[in-house]
C-alpha cells in the first residue's frame, strides 16, 4: 500500500532515536549532578515515546499507544517526584 | 493522494528525528546543567510533537483508523515539558544556594553571586534574607518618623 520512501524515512528516524538514546545513556552514566541523570532520564522517556509512535508506524498498528500515553504520565510524575526529593529530601511531607 | 500523504509523512519523520538527535546531541555535549536544560526541552520536544503529527496523518489514510491517542499524547507532552523543565531548574538553583552543587562551568563553586539590586535570589536562604532586610528597612523608617516628631 505505501510506497519506497516511507521504509527510508522511517529507519532514518529509528536510527537517529536510537542514537539519542545512547546520548541520553552516556549523560546519565556520566552526570556529574543528579539533576543532570534526572533531565537525562525526562529525556530518555520522551525518546522512548518517539521510539514507540515510530515503531507503531512501521508495524501499522496502533496498540502501542497506550504505552506511549502511560509512559508520557508515569515520566513527568517520576521527574516531579526527583526533583521533589532533591529539593526537599522527602517526597510526601 | 496516498503519494502526498507519503511525502509528508516520510518529511515530517526525518525532520523529527533530526530534532530528536539535536536535542540529546545538546544533552551530551553542553558544558553545565542550565545550558544542557534547553536541548531537551525544546528540539527534543518539538521532534515528539513532529513525530506524532505523522502518525496523525498515517493512521487515516493508510490504515483507516483514527484514535484520539496522538492527541492526547501532545497535548500531555507539550503540557509536562517546561514544568518539569522548570522544577529541575529550580531544583538545581536551590542547591547551588545552599552550596550543594558546585559548577565550575558557571564559574559558581560556592553559593550563587548576588544579583543587582537590593533583593536576593528566589531561594530559601534568598527568602530568608529578604525577609530580614526588608524588616529592618521598616525598622528603620519607623525611628526616622520618631526623630523627626521630636
Amino acid at each position: 500500500m505505501t510506497g519506497s520512501i516511507l521504509p527510508f524515512a522511517l529507519g532514518f528516524a529509528i536510527i537517529c532515536v536510537s542514537a539519542s538514546i545512547l546520548l541520553n545513556l552516556f549523560r546519565l552514566w556520566r552526570g556529574p549532578l543528579s539533576a543532570d541523570r534526572i533531565l537525562a532520564v525526562d529525556t530518555l522517556t520522551i525518546n522512548a515515546i518517539a521510539m514507540i509512535v515510530i515503531f507503531g508506524i512501521a508495524y501499522a498498528t496502533s496498540s502501542y499507544f497506550e504505552a506511549a500515553l502511560l509512559l508520557a504520565m508515569v515520566g513527568f510524575v517520576g521527574t516531579v517526584a526527583y526533583c521533589k526529593f532533591l529539593l526537599r529530601g522527602d517526597i510526601v511531607e | 493522494m496516498t503519494l502526498v500523504a507519503e511525502l509528508l509523512i516520510s518529511f515530517l519523520l526525518i525532520v523529527g528525528g533530526i530534532f530528536i538527535l539535536v536535542g540529546s546531541w545538546g544533552l551530551a555535549k553542553l558544558p553545565s546543567l542550565m545550558t544542557r536544560l534547553h536541548g531537551p526541552t525544546k528540539a527534543t520536544t518539538l521532534g515528539v510533537g513532529s513525530c506524532l503529527i505523522a502518525s496523525m496523518i498515517y493512521f487515516p489514510v493508510f490504515g483507516g483508523t483514527y484514535s484520539a491517542h496522538e492527541l492526547l499524547i501532545t497535548l500531555f507532552l507539550f503540557l509536562t515539558a517546561p514544568v518539569s523543565a522548570n522544577m529541575i531548574a529550580k531544583a538545581h538553583i536551590h542547591r547551588q544556594g545552599r552550596g550543594i552543587d558546585p559548577n565550575p562551568s558557571d564559574n559558581i563553586s560556592d553559593g550563587l553571586p548576588s544579583p543587582p539590586g537590593t533583593s536576593d535570589w528566589a531561594t530559601f536562604a534568598g527568602a530568608a534574607k529578604t525577609v530580614a532586610a526588608e524588616q529592618d528597612e521598616t525598622g528603620g523608617a519607623r525611628s526616622a518618623d520618631e526623630v523627626g516628631g521630636e
